[in-house]
């Protein structure tokens, strides 16, 4: 995977993960026209589509796009569900997770998918072993403050 | 603003994210962002110390403004303090921030790296992993060098978590791409491999991302990954839906982990090992049995998941191309898909049956569901969808169905979305060609091309039915008839106009007989388009309407006065006006010989790969269209189109169609340095006229056989000449540039020759004809005077006439035996002529091979141990003997130096054509 991108509706970016470098102008056009380009499609159309060399995945989660960029060779259905799956941790984690846990948490969505994928690869796809490590981070953060 | 349901809340940054959220106006947002940037500035530079929870919170909160879009230029020293902070949620946002907002300040990445060393020996896991994401994020060179040599250790050591050893895959892999030759695996590949075997499944996923890369670099070094991976496939196929517990999506056993193992086998061919094989054969029947099976749960995931495992088992079968059992199952059940009602799967399943239409299996199974994609073409909603359908048509297309398939396209085309005409264009004129049995059919359609979508119709489409056309006798007065008919239409596009202009000024004549399609008729039309075209359209209509003269010399009268015009002779455009003022001037000076040689009908064009497809290939990157390339066979009327201007005194891109190119074979009397129309006209020729004997046009014949042999104010002279074993005959061109008579025209040969007239008319040409045999060798050319009053002075040229013992070669094709046999038969030092010298000219290789071939032997390829050299063989044939000669010519491009070796069975002529050949260079 190249890239993940999180945007709204009114195409408010609220969380990218890029995993291929690129400089900070290049992040800023592709969501740019990215954005764009989903937001224009209908709700009934396909979820996958070319883009530039690029194949994007995308999938509407209420009013949170969820877009991941892959290559050529990599399986679009199953990206479709690694999106499904991030959104499901997310859900467990905030309980019934809004765009607005996403905003105010920001930290917390980005700890979370570092725990499910890394290096744009999956690293861990049981959904307990990840909010197991989540907690754990929490638990950690608390056992620190009784001690001190 | 809700409350933050876990871990440490950080009011401020709730708040300020709050404030942000309320702002009405971008301006307003800039303001309040301004006005923290400014306040954690001051709290950073102040002189009180900072505690860790505020330098975490304005951290975040610089990251914040930063993911908003905004510049954020400071806060990196306190994200790098909070790095070593010891408590965990500090540590944490440090980490992010760094991992967002890199910076290549080299102290600031020391003093990261020496965090981040800290934190992986810590031998505390959750740190670990913290240190090990970090890197990934990053993923930078400097990282690489610091951490490459110590990952692949806490991979493989014993004792370490599953959950690091997780991240210490990925991260490996994520430096193996950036950096790979700073990650050595080494003595590490084995165990690695076996990660592969691992209880922990969640380690076999993030391994197998490591290890599917590795191998697709280093295949041999990994290759026993083959076995492992397929009884790890094995298990997770045959395994009911609820053994793996939570590594079961909605009831389909680890889909991540299958779809991974299934493209790590696609590194590999069929494994050889027969058990092995038959193990996956089962494998992938099972997963194809599956689909067929009724689904254990409605929902989508559940059907995401299992048909994301059958698309890459399918993917791997394409791959193998040896099963022709599985393919043509696999194309069922794509067929199947074909009309499923998930969008998704419908685009999938077009996509993948292209792949399967290059198989030689499955290619026919594949042409069973036409029916069914140009019905997708004509419903689809989704132009994505769309896309991938004709793209399928494409692939699937072959003699049998090309009709039907381009017929579908072109009617497609009509109404396609715009972001994919170009593509599709080059698709039909790529098919219409590829599968064309009658010409007239392809001529139809590309005319239909350029009439539906003009505007997406390349240069190179265009291009393309001309050269056909030209090259094919058969079609051309259907040709003709066709674009008559279609420039008839009252808006016609201006790709219409330009190949109706090229291909009725060439062919026209095959049309005339026709009262309703007269010469005039045909130049009236043309010439009503002229007005709306743009320049390098109206530039080829001039030179169609010059052809139109020499074609019909009725319509000479009225195509003279538009060329002359004002708004031709006067036009503003500099190759407008240059090209109504040479075809003016050409028409009423030329004789109807010498126009009739000059607008000779353009000869065939060389067979080369379409440009069209090469176009397409680099559209699509390579891979797109490999199925074409392999079949280059069928392709026997694929020639280039040269879309280069010869004209070397106009840079404008328009394509000239009297074609003076010095690739084609030379027509008429064009000379192949340049443009005859240029060089007659040009005001800048060589000054004064020679005495004495004049050699410099002499050595540029060696390698040819046209051209100006010689030019000054007054006199030009061209030659062509050709030559048959050891007979030859030498056309001269004697052309008076001046507007005054030449009188007492007298040449001598020391030859004898016809005589020519002895008056040669202002502007115009006189043409000599010398009938050349070869009795023995010889080194001496011909001398040729030239004497004639010009005004009143006597005016006298002695010319060394450019015929050399070379003209008189034979090629000869041989093997490299044969070659090096003959080569040692003279190896006596007489028979051997060699020089050593330095290189005049460039030492491009086409031009190299050029002059090689133009010296008239044949160029021996592949005989030559060094690929750098060339060595050529050709028979010289006399009336007295035939002397067989064999060439070795060394290059040494780096001092731009060369070595020739001639030998021959006659000492004379090895010197000789050493001594001719070795000017060339």
């Amino acid at each position: 995977m190249q890239f993940m991108l999180l945007f709204s509706r009114q195409g408010k970016l609220r969380l990218q993960k890029w995993y291929v470098p690129l400089s900070d102008k290049e992040r800023k056009k592709i969501s740019r026209d990215l954005v764009q380009t989903i937001l224009a499609r209908k709700p009934k159309m396909c979820s996958f589509l070319e883009w530039r060399d690029l194949k994007i995945v995308y999938k509407r989660y209420a009013s949170l796009y969820f877009c991941c960029a892959v290559e050529d060779q990599d399986n679009e259905l199953i990206t479709l569900e690694i999106i499904h799956r991030y959104v499901e941790l997310l859900d467990k984690y905030f309980g019934s997770v809004c765009e607005l846990d996403i905003i105010f948490n920001f930290e917390k969505a980005y700890f979370i998918l570092d725990e499910f994928l890394l290096g744009g690869e999956a690293q861990e796809t049981s959904k307990k072993n990840v909010l197991k490590a989540i907690e754990q981070a929490d638990l950690l953060q608390e056992v620190y403050e009784l001690v001190l | 603003m809700p409350a933050v349901s876990k871990g440490d809340g950080m009011r401020g940054l709730a708040v300020f994210i709050s404030d942000i959220r309320n702002c009405k106006s971008k301006e307003a947002e800039i303001k309040r962002i301004n006005k923290e940037l400014a306040n954690i500035r001051s709290k950073f530079k102040g002189d009180k110390a900072l505690d860790g929870y505020s330098k975490k919170k304005y951290v975040c909160k610089l990251l914040f403004i930063f993911l908003l879009g905004h510049d954020i230029d400071f806060g990196h020293m306190e994200a790098v303090n909070l790095l070593s902070s010891n408590k965990y949620t500090e540590k944490q946002i440090g980490y992010l921030f760094i991992s967002v907002l890199v910076n290549s300040n080299s102290e600031l990445i020391r003093l990261i790296n020496n965090a981040i060393k800290n934190d992986l020996s810590s031998r505390n896991p959750t740190f670990m992993c913290l240190a090990l994401h970090c890197i990934a994020n990053v993923g930078s060179r400097e990282m690489a060098e610091a951490f490459a040599g110590e990952i692949p250790r806490i991979l493989v050591a014993g004792d370490t978590m599953d959950s690091v050893k997780q991240s210490a895959a990925l991260c490996l892999l994520r430096l193996y791409k950036a950096s790979p030759d700073l990650v050595l695996m080494g003595e590490w590949t084995s165990r690695v491999v076996h990660l592969l075997n691992d209880q922990h499944m969640g380690v076999v996923t993030a391994a197998i991302s490591l290890i599917t890369c590795l191998s697709s670099k280093n295949p041999d070094e990994f290759k026993t990954c083959v076995s492992l991976a397929v009884s790890r496939l094995s298990r997770i196929v045959s395994s009911a839906s609820t053994d793996l517990q939570d590594y079961t999506y909605y009831f389909v056993p680890a889909p991540w982990l299958s779809c991974k193992l299934l493209r790590l086998l696609q590194c590999y061919p069929p494994p050889e090992d027969g058990a092995v094989k038959g193990r996956l054969v089962e494998c992938l029947e099972t997963i194809l049995n599956k689909a067929q099976e009724p689904p254990k749960s409605k929902k989508v995931q559940h059907s995401n998941a299992k048909n994301a495992i059958l698309f890459e088992a399918i993917s791997l079968i394409i791959h193998y191309d040896s099963e022709p059992n599985l393919l043509v199952r696999a194309c069922n059940q794509l067929g199947q898909f074909l009309q499923h009602r998930e969008t998704n799967l419908r685009y999938l399943a077009l996509e993948s049956m292209c792949t399967l239409a290059s198989s030689e299996f499955s290619h026919e199974a594949v042409k069973t569901h036409i029916e069914t994609v140009i019905n997708a073409l004509k419903t689809e909603r989704d132009v994505s969808v769309r896309q991938r359908a004709a793209d399928l048509l494409y692939a699937m297309c072959d003699r049998s169905n090309a009709k039907q398939i381009v017929a579908e396209m072109l009617s497609y085309l009509e109404t396609a979305d715009y972001s994919i005409r170009e593509e599709m264009v080059l698709k039909v004129a790529i098919l219409a060609e590829k599968y064309a049995v009658d010409y007239s059919w392809y001529v139809d359609t590309i005319l239909n091309l350029i009439r539906i979508a003009g505007d997406y119709v390349s240069e190179e489409v265009w291009y393309r039915v001309i050269q056909i056309v030209i090259n094919r006798d058969d079609v051309q007065g259907y040709a003709a008839k066709t674009v008559f008919e279609a420039l008839q239409a009252p808006a016609c596009h201006e790709n219409m106009v330009k190949v109706g202009g090229y291909i009725l000024g060439e062919f026209g004549n095959l049309i005339a007989g026709d009262p309703r399609s007269s010469p005039l008729v045909q130049f009236n039309l043309l010439h009503s388009k002229f007005h709306l075209c743009s320049v390098p359209t109206r530039a080829l209509l001039l030179s169609a309407y010059i052809k139109f003269i020499n074609l019909f010399p009725e319509t000479k009268a009225t195509i003279q006065e538009v060329l002359r015009s004002d708004s031709q002779i006067r036009n503003s455009d500099v190759e407008l006006q240059q090209r109504a003022v040479e075809y003016l001037k050409l028409s009423s000076i030329a004789s109807t010989d010498v126009l009739a040689t000059v607008l000779e009908e353009m000869p065939p064009f060389p067979e080369r790969e379409s440009s069209i497809l090469a176009k397409l290939k680099k559209k699509k990157g390579p891979g797109a269209v490999s199925v074409e390339l392999e079949d280059g066979k069928e392709r026997g009327e694929c020639v280039n189109f040269n879309p280069k201007p010869q004209r070397t005194s106009t840079p404008s891109p328009s394509a000239d169609l009297l074609g003076l190119r010095s690739t084609a074979p030379a027509s008429g009397a064009t000379p192949s340095a340049g443009s005859l129309l240029v060089d007659v006209f040009s005001e800048a020729g060589p000054s004064a006229t020679s005495a004495g004997v004049n050699d410099d046009g002499f050595l540029r014949f060696v390698c040819k056989n046209n051209g100006v042999l010689f030019e000054n104010q007054l006199l030009q002279i061209g030659i062509k000449s050709e030559y048959r074993q050891n007979l030859g005959r030498m056309y001269l061109f004697y052309g008076n540039k001046t507007s005054v008579q030449f009188v007492s025209f007298n040449t001598t040969l020391n030859v004898q020759t016809k005589t020519v007239e002895p008056l040669v008319e202002g502007g115009a040409q006189v043409q000599q004809v010398i009938n050349i045999e070869c009795l023995t060798d010889f080194i001496d050319a011909p001398l040729l005077n030239i004497k004639f009053r010009y005004g009143g002075a006597l005016q006298n040229i002695s010319l060394k006439l450019p015929v050399t013992i070379n003209k008189f070669f034979q090629p000869t094709e041989m093997a490299a035996a044969d070659f090096f046999q003959r080569w040692k038969q003279l190896s006596q030092p007489q028979q051997e002529a060699q020089k050593i010298f330095k290189a005049s000219h460039g030492m491009d290789t086409e031009v190299l091979k050029a002059k090689l071939l133009g010296l008239g032997t044949a160029l021996l390829e592949n005989v030559d141990p060094n690929p750098e050299n060339y060595v050529c063989a050709g028979v010289i044939q006399t009336k007295a003997q035939q002397v067989g000669c064999l060439l070795r010519l060394e290059p040494n491009a780096q001092a731009q130096m060369y070595r020739l070796t001639l030998r021959s069975s006659k000492d004379t002529v090895s010197q000789r054509v050493c001594d001719l050949l070795a000017e060339q260079f």
